[in-house]
């Protein structure tokens, strides 16, 4: 059974003025547990507002959520706890920090879920070296930190409810490639650690190619495609078409096809890169 | 939900009366003002409501919208009306018990009532057609001359025009911070007082955390276009008066000589 489904869901904002404007459209999706899925579109291509429908944050104008099989808009279903299930990372999350000290404001979410003092210390201090944030900081001010370490701090303040799905809205906006990277590669380990769902938002598809399990491309407030990654590169060129950026690689496959090389162009990953070449070679020597 | 809050009252349009210098729309809200407190008749009353209803026929606002200005001040009417109404002496009319209505109750308190429903749906006038920033450049270039007195009149518009320009800012800030809090299962709407009082930390800490942040950026950003305050300092829109604002500043002056004419006559 798929931990995430909506059927034909549709939210319009400003309904009865002029501006109203459909920000997504019959969204059909199933996520399977586990996945760990890059969300990938346009600014204003409904990204957002789809990942807030998946934690009750904006209620629907039509249509239906189901988390874990269940419609979180059912009267018997209490949508904090569909909050404490599905955890979302908003963008900057450094903005949402408040507390006196790091170790406050990660378990400032554990707190409202009730758990005891011992609980919420095992997970402060797991999430804490999870995300190599350094025990020594976490009676500092999280003012104190530096970006990068703010906005772990921030990751760390969702990870700590511990959710059955994770969703972080462009996690790394405004950070520094080194930044990115650590960020990038402990969302991979505590997806790998955790065995949840995680669903990633993200403007690179360089960053969403390297460990994505499954791609959900948006456009103009609809689902254009969610499928594997493989597939997903298959159609490089209409991706293009839509304005959204392919992977450096996939692009170099690309122009060599067009260059009359008989060459797969579903390629997006290094790796993949230098096997296909080598295949190509042997194949013609 | 905070979407919702709508700031000022500004309703665009392209009516002459949104045209009009804001300067002049400022004046001639003062001299409509004048003209209804000179009036010490009912028709000179009517005529400054004359003036009013060209007006408001000009602007193109829905009439909806000029009812809603005086919905708050509903109160303040019905106060004065019981006060005139019932506690002034002269003719009785009837009486009813201890409650005596006279004559010049009645028409002390119609004259009130007039008098200040006028009154705010004029100035409304004023804000529908005119956006607040055009206003306070207006109110800067009126207040220009008290720059003589060593008045900080340039200093003061900036500020009410900086504080105008980040009212949606804010809201959207709050809005965002909102969601991320309850995102992490804070419980906003549940509680008593102090429990409610509580949870507003999650969100009032982080919303000074950023608004002193916009202001230093913003602050540092003005700095690198060398903003040094009002001295030497140019404009991208002219505020330019066109025959249009002189005719209708001469109808506004006509209408107030009107009344007091007809307050002559009547008097």
């Amino acid at each position: 059974m798929a931990i995430i489904k909506t059927e034909n869901l549709t939210y319009t904002y400003g309904i009865g003025t002029p501006f109203s404007k459909s920000a997504i459209q019959n969204v059909n999706l199933e996520i399977e547990e586990g996945e760990l899925v890059g969300i990938i579109g346009h600014t204003g291509s409904g990204k957002s507002t789809l990942i807030q429908h998946l934690n009750g944050l904006l209620k629907p104008t039509s249509g239906k959520v189901f988390i874990d099989g269940q419609d979180i808009w059912d009267k018997d279903v209490k949508i904090r706890d569909i909050r404490f299930k599905v955890g979302l990372v908003f963008q900057y999350p450094e903005y949402q920090i408040f507390e006196e000290t790091v170790y406050k404001d990660i378990a400032f979410g554990p707190k409202n879920m009730g758990l005891d003092e011992k609980e919420i210390d095992r997970r402060v201090n797991e999430i804490t070296d999870l995300l190599g944030l350094g025990r020594e900081n976490l009676q500092k001010s999280p003012f104190e930190l530096s970006g990068g370490q703010k906005r772990r701090t921030a990751i760390a303040g969702v990870m700590a409810m511990e959710p059955k799905i994770l969703i972080l809205d462009e996690p790394t906006a405004g950070l520094d490639p080194k930044g990115r990277d650590v960020i990038l590669d402990r969302i991979k380990e505590y997806h790998r650690r955790t065995k949840s769902t995680v669903l990633l938002v993200s403007h690179s598809m360089e960053d969403v190619a390297k460990f994505a399990t499954k791609i959900l491309v948006m456009n103009r407030a609809e689902v254009f495609c969610y499928d594997d990654p493989p597939e997903v590169f298959k159609r490089a060129k209409e991706l293009t078409e839509i304005g959204l950026s392919v992977p450096q690689i996939t692009r170099v496959f690309m122009a060599l096809k067009e260059k009359g090389v008989d060459i797969r162009t579903d390629v997006y990953t290094t790796d993949f890169a230098v096997k296909t070449i080598t295949e190509y070679l042997s194949r013609r020597s | 939900m905070l979407k919702d809050i709508t700031i000022g009252q500004y309703f665009p349009g392209k009516s002459p009366v949104h045209r009009l210098d804001p300067r002049f729309k400022i004046i001639i809200t003062a001299v409509f003002i004048v003209m209804l407190f000179s009036a010490d008749n009912f028709l000179g009353l009517a005529a400054g409501c004359a003036f009013l209803i060209i007006s408001f026929l000009i602007s193109e606002i829905p009439l909806r919208l000029m009812m809603k200005s005086i919905k708050p001040i509903v109160p303040i009417i019905l106060f004065t009306t019981i006060l005139n109404l019932f506690f002034l002496d002269g003719v009785t009319l009837f009486k009813l018990g201890f409650i005596k209505v006279t004559y010049e109750g009645l028409e002390t308190s119609a004259f009130m009532i007039v008098r200040i429903i006028a009154l705010i749906m004029g100035s409304s006038l004023l804000t529908y057609t005119t956006s607040p920033i055009t206003l306070t450049d207006a109110i800067e270039r009126l207040l220009a001359p008290l720059g003589r007195l060593k008045f900080p009149v340039h200093e003061l518009a900036m500020m009410m025009t900086i504080a105008l320009r980040f009212i949606p800012t804010i809201i959207e800030e709050t809005d965002r911070i909102m969601s991320a809090q309850k995102a992490r299962g804070a419980d906003m709407e549940s509680g008593g007082l102090l429990q409610r009082a509580k949870a507003l930390t999650p969100i009032l800490i982080p919303l000074f955390v950023s608004a002193f942040r916009r202001a230093e950026e913003l602050a540092l950003a003005m700095e690198c276009r060398c903003y040094h305050g009002g001295d030497g300092r140019t404009r991208l829109k002219e505020l330019k008066s066109k025959s249009a604002d002189y005719i209708a500043m001469g109808i506004s002056l006509i209408f107030l000589d009107l009344v007091i004419l007809l307050n002559i006559i009547f008097g």
